[in-house]
């Protein structure tokens, strides 16, 4: 028995050992899920650096980073995520980057039959019964959905039909598969191929809610600050910018 | 399929088996032998992963380890870099997730050797530690591979715990079942579909060969 348990665990020790040490590790908000698969294809025929992606909220990275998750990069839907731990002294100092202004809209399935061109009014429609968004409490897009619906004065009467994802993408999941009607989701899910086939959207006005300002930084605790930066610079670059552009992030010009 | 999560959850759960039989072996052995009055103290802490959420375990790990922890601190200091959205953070956190599903088995079995043939060896002068290895393990071989296979098929399934301490890091703490869930919010449902049928897969023929081995020695089924 002992033999066997022994060989077992030297197996196990010794024979699979995955994780490489030069890799770029990323943490992005998930409204950058089908953006950054492309951005990274792009990268790493560049690049023939690997890129390992995270997916999830940026106030659930925030707290895994403050509690030292080993990312190298992190960009986050709000940018006073990143600021913060800078405060905190957990980021390369001066690589806080805004990648974007956030933008949101109200997107139905192809078989719902509600006019989402009809704006806010079609949330309180009694055929309305549930309505997909993030997390107003760690994700900065639940947060501004949620301020468009105050803005609009239909909070209080739809708030008991709201269904929370633990992302954006989860929300946008909701509303894919039917399982609500309709949500409030990130344009830059609404233009990705796999949703736009499958219903419609309307952008809901800039000025219903607070800026969804968007910022990347460069972690301390990451082992890879060189790739990090050539990364940042790469999305700042034409290649990456052409594909940011077509999912919807660009910081506006200031008029 | 993503054979990167594939080969790390295969990897954790061989490796939270293996190190669940070091670590496991003393406890159940010492559940089963101990006279101590306030014994069912510690049954229950070793048997609290069952009945706890899963968030809830993680979430204690989470502070336990931390940068922010004596213990946490330790480590980084020791290693290098922190313990949390690590591997080995992760597998910390599947052993004591997992830790009821060895030591119930092998408590079952340790119960069913003949107290006698302890005793007998005990008296013949054989120490309790060669009479442990040389009597009580081999009778219990069953029990022992079945909570190993248990513990192993566990940390398989396991997804709040690996949420709350993983981190979601490819090639080291992004498991099957974290990758079913991104999946499905990436909205590859075929992808999702074909991962979780391997799962299934595995789990059955884990079970399979739980019960096909278990007919007699122990079951979680009654014996009719």
């Amino acid at each position: 028995m002992i033999r066997i348990i022994i060989a077992l665990c030297m197996f196990v020790i010794t024979g699979v050992n995955l994780a490489a040490a030069e890799e770029l590790t990323i943490a992005a908000a998930s409204d950058l899920n089908f953006a950054f698969r492309e951005i990274m294809t792009e990268y790493e025929k560049a690049s023939g650096n690997h890129v390992r992606l995270a997916l999830g909220s940026s106030g659930n990275f925030y707290a895994q980073i403050q509690n030292g998750a080993p990312f190298d990069l992190y960009f986050s839907a709000d940018i006073a995520y990143p600021r913060k731990l800078g405060e905190a002294g957990l980021t390369l100092p001066g690589s806080l980057y805004q990648y974007a202004v956030g933008r949101i809209v109200l997107w139905t399935g192809n078989e719902s039959h509600i006019d989402v061109t009809q704006g806010f009014e079609t949330l309180r429609e009694p055929t309305v019964k549930k309505i997909a968004i993030a997390n107003p409490k760690h994700a900065p897009y639940g947060r501004a959905a949620v301020a468009a619906m105050e803005y609009f004065k239909v909070y209080d009467q739809v708030k008991d039909k709201l269904i929370l994802g633990e992302n954006i993408s989860q929300a946008a999941q909701f509303i894919e598969s039917g399982a609500c009607d309709i949500g409030i989701i990130a344009l830059s899910l609404a233009v990705a191929p796999v949703m736009k086939s499958k219903g419609t959207y309307w952008e809901i006005p800039a000025d219903a809610h607070p800026p969804i300002e968007q910022g990347a930084v460069i972690l301390m605790g990451g082992k890879n600050q060189e790739s990090a930066k050539a990364f940042l610079s790469f999305i700042q670059g034409a290649e990456g910018q052409t594909i940011m552009k077509r999912y919807g992030f660009v910081v506006p010009s200031p008029r | 399929m993503n054979w990167i999560a594939i080969a790390v959850t295969f990897k954790l759960a061989l490796l939270t088996a293996a190190l669940l039989l070091i670590v496991g072996l003393p406890i159940a052995y010492w559940l089963t032998f101990s006279k101590w009055r306030w014994k069912f103290i510690v049954e229950s802490v070793v048997a609290l992963p069952l009945v706890l959420p899963p968030t809830v375990l993680g979430f204690y790990i989470l502070v336990a380890i931390g940068p922010h922890s004596p213990v946490g601190r330790f480590y980084s200091n020791v290693v290098g870099h922190p313990l949390p959205f690590t591997f080995e953070g992760l597998l910390l956190a599947s052993i004591l997730y997992s830790l009821p599903f060895a030591v119930q088995p092998f408590v079952a079995a340790f119960e069913q050797v003949d107290r006698r043939l302890i005793e007998a060896s005990w008296t013949l002068g054989v120490s309790k530690f060669k009479t442990f290895f040389r009597l009580i393990v081999p009778l219990s071989t069953a029990g022992l591979i079945t909570g190993a296979v248990l513990s192993f098929a566990h940390t398989l399934g396991e997804f709040g715990v690996v949420l709350m301490v993983g981190g979601n890091i490819e090639g080291e703490t992004r498991t099957v079942s974290i990758d079913i869930y991104d999946e499905v919010q990436a909205l590859n449902y075929a992808g999702a579909a074909k991962t979780a049928l391997l799962l299934l897969a595995v789990s059955y023929s884990v079970l399979l060969l739980v019960y096909a081995m278990n007919r007699k020695v122990w079951a979680v089924w009654p014996q009719r």
